[in-house]
């Protein structure tokens, strides 16, 4: 009964740091429909772009994993400009739906091209980082440094839309489209620049990824679900209630995992989605609709 | 003569295993029609704006039972299909009652359905000691013994066979949506789509009228899951259900055309036909090139064609129809 106790424990504190960087996934997602209001559905597939410019710049040219992390970072962030600018603002003004559907084209497209490009094998980085060893617990460094980098990544976020003059100006736009171009605040380059950030956090998260998994072209398919789910579930658009929703997602996907099969974890994970969409659809810390 | 040509139509296509065409057109044939069908019971709910990502699940619960009842307990696939299609059903209820008791619209609907596609696929996944997980599962054969079909079992070595059920389901789901769209009910999903407590004003139960649409839609999916499964026999996760189907449904859909009546047929017909001919000119080594280009196309129909292939055809032919309809004297028969 003790061992069993000690392996729950670990699966909680795995569920945490998990939690930390599913919150810094959907912290970009969040961030785009909470301006733009359109979610991008193939957000785990810029996610993939950043893994595999990651993985070649690190194992192909060699060159330094911090390097290669800023690369990652920027060209995920040029691709989320790319995706605004030539997809999602010829249909801004059309049905919402499209907005959705467009991404989902694009979508089909980076999973396409990379498994054109290079093929359907996993690839890793080849890099094993050791186990914190607490007792009888092992939690993997580059879970641990994940969680951090995300938790930081978000007090960052938090600090520049609060503190500084053009994050004043994205949440003033999130909260009202009609009035801010009247006080100045362009809405198109705005959402230009929110398209960068929430980027540059898919980018981020790709770095973070791209130490724990390998990376192939449906890896969009596993992570992109559960990063929308997160986003609807801690209400679309607030950021606060994402946060919470990752850590509560990384549990039944832990811990489920743990006592039963990891498929069932995601299963009851969504099913924990559904219910929770029926009893609060306006997100666990969403105002009234 | 505009009455009788649906009815040649259908003759003639109905004629086509009987020229002796070749395993693999008719292959293509059988595909067509029973995509066709699957995507026209989606579009019953797609053109009001009921946009599912969940007819993956749906499609998946239909096979999935189908095989399953069949290889685990030799329960005949004639009751299997009711049986699918029952599930499916009150899966539809499960969910789609409480979205639109509470409202749930637009990208919420979309993501609350796509959380159901993947809890469909997961729990194929999960349960593999049953269904084989995610390397799929084949209907045990009814045809070892030589027989060249086994009505009991559903299987036929003779891909004719196939074609007239497959050829039967899709003209029915041609008759459905028609009749939908003859019905009141296709008003009051028209208003609903516009503006649900406007339509509730006047009289309509919102809940009640998007939930036989939806029951309906299920329905028929399952039933397409089921033949699908039944025609290939062979089913796998991720080919009946998951993110993935849901998608190419979506997509094709869309790429014929959702608020017409062949609309979908269309699709299913242009992104086949697609697939086969990038695969026969470029080869099999070459993977993903087909999904390149849908994926390609979807974001630029979606810009520039958003109702589709056929919707855009009628759309010109209308004008134009409409323009010499105006130049010609009033009163002439039009």
């Amino acid at each position: 009964m003790e061992i069993f106790d000690v392996f729950l424990l670990e699966a909680v504190l795995n569920g945490l740091l998990f939690g930390g960087v599913l919150a810094l996934l959907a912290l970009g997602l969040n961030l785009v429909f909470g301006v733009i209001d359109v979610v991008w559905i193939c957000y785990a597939e810029l996610m993939m772009i950043g893994m595999y410019t990651v993985y070649f710049l690190y194992t192909v040219y060699k060159l330094p994993l911090i390097v290669a992390f800023a690369a990652g970072i920027l060209v995920v962030s040029v691709c989320g400009v790319l995706l605004h600018v030539l997809v999602i603002r010829p249909v801004l003004n059309t049905e919402p739906i499209n907005q959705l559907l467009v991404t989902g084209g694009v979508l089909f497209f980076l999973q396409a091209a990379a498994t054109l490009a290079f093929g359907v094998q996993f690839r890793n980085l080849g890099l094993s980082l050791p186990s914190l060893e607490l007792g009888e617990i092992f939690l993997p460094y580059s879970r641990i440094y994940a969680a951090l980098t995300a938790l930081v990544a978000m007090v960052v976020l938090y600090l520049f839309l609060k503190k500084t003059y053009l994050g004043t100006a994205i949440r003033a736009i999130s909260q009202d489209r009609q009035i801010m171009p009247l006080m100045g605040v362009s809405p198109g380059r705005i959402y230009v620049i929110t398209s960068a950030i929430g980027g540059g956090l898919a980018g981020l998260g790709a770095c973070l990824l791209v130490l724990q998994y390998d990376v192939h072209p449906a890896i969009g398919l596993t992570f992109g679900p559960i990063t929308f789910l997160i986003c609807v579930l801690g209400g679309l658009g607030n950021m606060v209630g994402g946060f919470v929703a990752a850590f509560i997602f990384a549990q039944f996907i832990s811990v489920g995992g743990f006592l039963l099969h990891i498929e069932w974890g995601y299963v009851m994970a969504f099913v924990f989605f559904i219910v929770m969409m029926f009893i609060r659809p306006q997100g666990l810390l969403g105002g009234k609709q | 003569m505009r009455r009788a040509a649906p009815w040649i139509a259908v003759a003639a296509l109905a004629a086509v295993p009987l020229l002796g065409i070749g395993k693999y057109p008719l292959h293509l044939l059988i595909m067509i029609l029973l995509w066709s069908f699957v995507y026209t019971s989606w579009s019953l709910m797609g053109r009001f704006g009921l946009v599912s990502f969940g007819h993956g699940a749906f499609m998946g619960i239909g096979a999935y039972v189908v095989t399953m009842l069949w290889n685990h307990y030799g329960l005949t696939p004639w009751l299997g299909i009711p049986l699918g299609i029952a599930l499916a059903v009150a899966v539809a209820v499960l969910i789609g009652y409480p979205c639109f008791r509470f409202r749930i619209t637009g990208h919420y609907f979309a993501l609350v359905t796509l959380a159901l596609t993947e809890v469909a696929r997961l729990v194929i996944v999960a349960l593999r000691d049953q269904t084989g997980g995610s390397l799929g599962v084949t209907p045990k054969t009814a045809l070892a013994g030589g027989e060249s079909f086994s009505l009991y079992a559903l299987q036929f070595a003779d891909k004719a066979a196939f074609f007239y059920i497959a050829l039967v389901c899709w003209l029915g789901a041609l008759w459905v949506w028609r009749r939908v769209d003859r019905s009141m009910a296709r008003y009051a999903m028209e208003a609903i789509s516009q503006e649900e407590d406007a339509a509730a004003s006047v009289g309509v139960n919102v809940t009640r009228t998007k939930l036989a649409i939806t029951v309906l839609s299920a329905a028929m999916t399952a039933l397409g899951g089921a033949l699908y499964g039944q025609y290939q026999l062979y089913v796998n996760p991720d080919t009946v259900s998951g993110i993935g189907i849901s998608l190419q449904i979506v997509f094709a859909v869309i790429a014929g055309g959702m608020y017409v009546q062949l609309g979908p047929t269309v699709g299913a017909v242009f992104t086949l036909l697609l697939a086969e001919g990038l695969r026969i000119a470029v080869g099999h080594d070459v993977h993903g090139l087909d999904t390149f280009i849908y994926g390609a196309l979807l974001v630029i129909f979606i810009i520039y064609m958003p109702n589709g292939i056929l919707g855009r055809i009628l759309e010109r032919w209308g004008r134009r129809g409409a323009a010499a309809r105006a130049a010609a004297p009033a009163g002439s028969p039009g």
